[in-house]
């Protein structure tokens, strides 16, 4: 598996396999405004699409949302009120990182919050991930409810340990005597040719870490993972979603689009590209694909995963983090230990980043991430994988070899058995 | 850097403000800047707006070392009148009698490790005056303690039950047994549980002193650490943070001499920890760590500044590491026993304590044999009762990992719960409190 998107002649080539492509971008947070902040210890990947993130769940623009429409609103708007509701909620929440105040904050999510709360709640920080992370992780096991921003999650590795070692797990190392309610949020993942060292999704360091929970009004430590690239992104947005007390539910995933044929798995910026990826799929080829919103990494919503793969049989993970260990891996581990295993009628696909250090040249670095066309691909490659979707010529095929193992097993075992003869066709690689 | 750099190129909305930022700030040096005619002609820049031009360069290496602070010698002799506290006889008695219980404490659980009944354990030999540094605290005001600050749980009141429980990780520790021996916490008497990544607690001691100061609370966070703790990013964010945040705490250093088997002098170059207080703009002392007095003194007078006056304060406290780093270490293999003797006879915290109490007629030889074998029978009588005690609730595994269980941790708790249920005889459910009872 590497970067290289297969192109369309050579995917007929290669069936099934997983095929690591790169996907680029799209897709937003959502769901911010649900991450209240109480908590000790979550990790929650928002990532970036779109608005609704904050508060609502979002999902993408286009195309067909559960929600009604009646609004449009910024990624970065959604958060910059969720942060504003939850900073006059509760007094004992505070923002603090590096230029959160005075400048508004790296991308402005920040933006007009120390005029109105003042340098008490709204707090400039020198640069010092690792003294502000462990100041906020003090504060919280005080009492109050830091929202402590690393101006891109590149930089919480300088923290990490405070995030790690401390917030996710003191809760339960003093024997459930104190807790921990924290959010660490800022961008994740990569954004515009900004090199390897500033593009990376965290989303599976995070997610692989017992304590953490992934969203803000939780009693437990949330990491809360946005996307530069969807700050400007606007969304539709419902009544609902506006009103003060509209919260996401942490761990619970959406189904964003109803389908038939097969399902696809993303969070953040990747859901665009889905969207459009399926209407894709559904224009060239009549392939009807169910998107999921998984929205919440850690508690992962298996359950809802699970069902939509019994109704499609297939299943096509999408991601910005890196193949080797990531989110995908995870899932097609999860969906091989449940019921679902059973329903699948190929391989698990997966569409991740490549697996190279992110390039800083920007045809590169596109060529890097999963986009609609390689989510279409890896979609079509799954699904031509099943019998299903068999053609003519493959059918003959099929039939032919079933003729050579049936004559096999006659001259093997003495009578023609067709059940050992399927069985010899099963195991034939397609 | 590059992404610093980077991310430069975003601030172009709003460098009108940052113009303004800057301009405001050089206003006020030039305001300011009158010449002086002893010291020369004040700088403009921003970034040190209290130094002089000179016409001699001078690259400085050094400046005059920090002096230590005391108020006893080593015979227990008060070198300055002044410098004595106003305490009552309770009031010391109470502080002398904590660091005999701690030695006796130590001596009991280093052997009961020795021996193989519990895992671990680090003694505090040598550092016994720490808890003069507790005494001069409000019982409200938060530790952050890093593992060897024993004594000054026990002058809290922590009890020797709670002690020999968290050793033996029984059903009554407050851990739930989940941390090795001496990671002691206690929510009741304002103390964070003992968090084995090193210097950590130093930001988050910060962060707690933030609290406490917006609250309007009139306390403040004391936070301990060692020498070698120091030389981590965190000890330097965490001083930096609480200068510019302005947070109530009193940062404790106790320089012991090594960090495990590094000597202090491998440790660092400079003129202590001390020094690097100064760097950060931040109030900062020296004491003589195997003094109580000075230790107290210091403490009290730095929590006025932390507590009244919202300002960090750094105490490095000098003593020296008589007992092993821990159970794990064997000391004899970088330092030679006679340097161990040296300290334990002719520079020990309790003797010269003891010393000033008889001269104040509060002790004597008989009311100290007295009180060591009481002591040492209360600390084993509550020893063999932790050791008796079963282990916490099979239900623990499954608690605290969130406030809530969530529905993976519920499951495998039901499968538990069904494999104990068919298989009975191969848990020895007699061991844990309730016996499986409660799944």
């Amino acid at each position: 598996m590497n970067g290289n998107l297969p192109r369309n002649g050579l995917r007929k080539l290669f069936g099934s396999v997983e095929r690591v492509v790169g996907l680029s971008s799209s897709s937003s947070i959502l769901g911010v405004k649900n991450t209240r902040i109480n908590g000790v210890g979550n990790l929650v990947a928002f990532g970036g699409v779109g608005v609704a993130g904050l508060k609502s769940l979002a999902g993408s623009q286009r195309r067909q949302y559960s929600t009604p429409a009646e609004e449009k609103m910024t990624v970065r708007d959604a958060l910059n009120q969720a942060l504003e509701e939850e900073l006059i909620a509760d007094e004992r929440v505070f923002l603090l990182g590096e230029e959160v105040g005075q400048y508004n904050g790296a991308y402005k999510v920040s933006k007009g919050l120390l005029d109105k709360f003042g340098p008490k709640r709204i707090i400039d920080t020198p640069i010092t991930e690792a003294g502000f992370a462990g100041l906020a992780v003090g504060a919280a096991l005080a009492g109050l409810r830091p929202i402590c921003e690393f101006m891109t999650f590149n930089f919480a590795m300088q923290a990490i340990d405070h995030i790690i070692n401390s917030a996710a797990k003191l809760h339960y190392m003093a024997g459930g005597t104190v807790q921990c309610p924290i959010v660490f949020r800022g961008p994740n993942g990569y954004a515009a040719s900004v090199g390897a060292q500033h593009s990376q999704d965290y989303a599976s360091w995070y997610g692989s870490i017992p304590g953490l929970k992934a969203a803000i009004r939780d009693p437990n430590p949330v990491v809360f993972l946005e996307n530069e690239l969807q700050y400007g992104v606007s969304f539709p947005i419902s009544a609902e979603v506006l009103s003060k007390d509209f919260q996401l539910p942490i761990g619970k995933a959406k189904i964003i689009r109803e389908g038939k044929d097969v399902t696809l798995v993303a969070h953040s910026r990747p859901l665009n590209f889905c969207l459009e990826a399926a209407e894709k799929l559904q224009a060239e080829d009549g392939i009807s694909a169910e998107i999921i919103n998984l929205r919440s990494i850690r508690p992962l919503d298996v359950d809802t995963i699970v069902a939509s793969v019994k109704k499609t049989n297939h299943l096509v993970s999408v991601e910005s983090g890196f193949p080797f260990f990531g989110l995908g891996s995870e899932l097609s581990a999860l969906i091989m230990e449940s019921e679902a295993f059973d329903y699948l009628d190929a391989p698990v696909e997966r569409v991740t980043g490549a697996d190279v250090p992110t390039p800083y040249a920007f045809n590169l670095e596109a060529l890097a991430f999963p986009t609609v066309d390689t989510i279409q691909w890896g979609t079509e490659a799954q699904l031509g994988n099943s019998l299903r979707c068999l053609d003519t010529t493959t059918w003959k095929k099929i039939i032919f070899l079933l003729a050579v193992a049936l004559m096999q097993s006659v001259d093997k075992k003495g009578y023609p058995s067709l059940v050992h003869a399927l069985m010899e066709v099963a195991y034939f690689n397609w | 850097m590059l992404a610093r750099a980077v991310f430069v190129g975003f601030r172009t909305t709003n460098s009108f403000q940052w113009t303004k930022r800057l301009l405001s700030v050089t206003s006020q040096v030039f305001q300011s800047s009158s010449k002086d005619d002893a010291k020369g002609e004040k700088v403009p820049f921003p970034g040190a707006t209290l130094s002089y031009f000179t016409n001699k360069m001078q690259f400085i290496q050094s400046i005059d070392p920090i002096p230590t602070y005391r108020v006893m010698d080593r015979e227990g002799k008060i070198l300055d009148p002044s410098q004595e506290p106003q305490v009552s006889e309770e009031f010391s008695l109470k502080i002398y009698q904590n660091m005999l219980t701690l030695n006796i404490m130590d001596l009991i659980l280093y052997e009961a490790q020795r021996q193989g009944r519990i895992s671990f354990y680090m003694t505090n030999y040598g550092e016994e005056a720490c808890i003069g540094s507790a005494a001069a605290l409000d019982n409200n005001d938060v530790i952050f303690g890093q593992y060897r600050e024993a004594g000054v749980l026990l002058y809290r009141g922590f009890g020797l039950d709670e002690f020999m429980n968290q050793c033996y990780s029984n059903e009554q520790d407050n851990g739930k047994g989940r941390q090795m021996p001496v990671h002691y916490g206690s929510k009741e008497l304002n103390f964070q549980t003992i968090s084995s990544p090193l210097a950590t607690q130093i930001p988050q001691a910060a962060g707690a002193a933030y609290a406490l100061k917006r609250s309007s609370q009139k306390n403040c966070v004391m936070c301990y650490f060692g020498e070698g703790a120091a030389s981590e990013g965190d000890f330097h964010a965490a001083l930096n943070i609480a200068a510019t945040m302005t947070c109530p705490v009193i940062f404790f250093c106790r320089n012991n001499g090594f960090a495990i088997s590094t000597p202090a002098l491998e440790q660092y170059k400079g003129d202590g920890i001390a020094s690097r207080g100064i760097g950060y703009g931040i109030d900062t002392i020296r004491v003589d760590g195997n003094d109580v007095w000075a230790v107290f003194n210091a403490t009290r007078t730095a929590r006025q500044l932390a507590a009244d006056e919202n300002r960090p304060v750094l105490i490095e406290a000098m003593t020296y590491r008589i007992g092993h780093h821990s159970t794990s270490d064997n000391s004899l293999a970088y330092r030679s026993k006679t340097e161990v003797e040296y300290w334990k006879r002719l520079d020990n915290p309790i003797i010269r304590f003891r010393k000033w109490l008889e001269n104040k007629n509060w002790w004597n030889e008989e009311e100290e044999n007295k009180f060591r074998t009481e002591i040492r029978k209360e600390i084993l009588k509550s020893f063999s009762r932790a050791e008796k005690l079963q282990k916490p609730s099979l239900t623990e595994l499954f608690n605290d990992v969130y406030d809530r269980p969530t529905p993976n941790l519920i499951a495998q708790k039901q499968e538990l719960k069904r494999l104990i249920e068919e298989y009975p005889e191969n848990y020895k459910l007699n061991k844990f409190k309730n016996e499986g009872k409660d799944l």
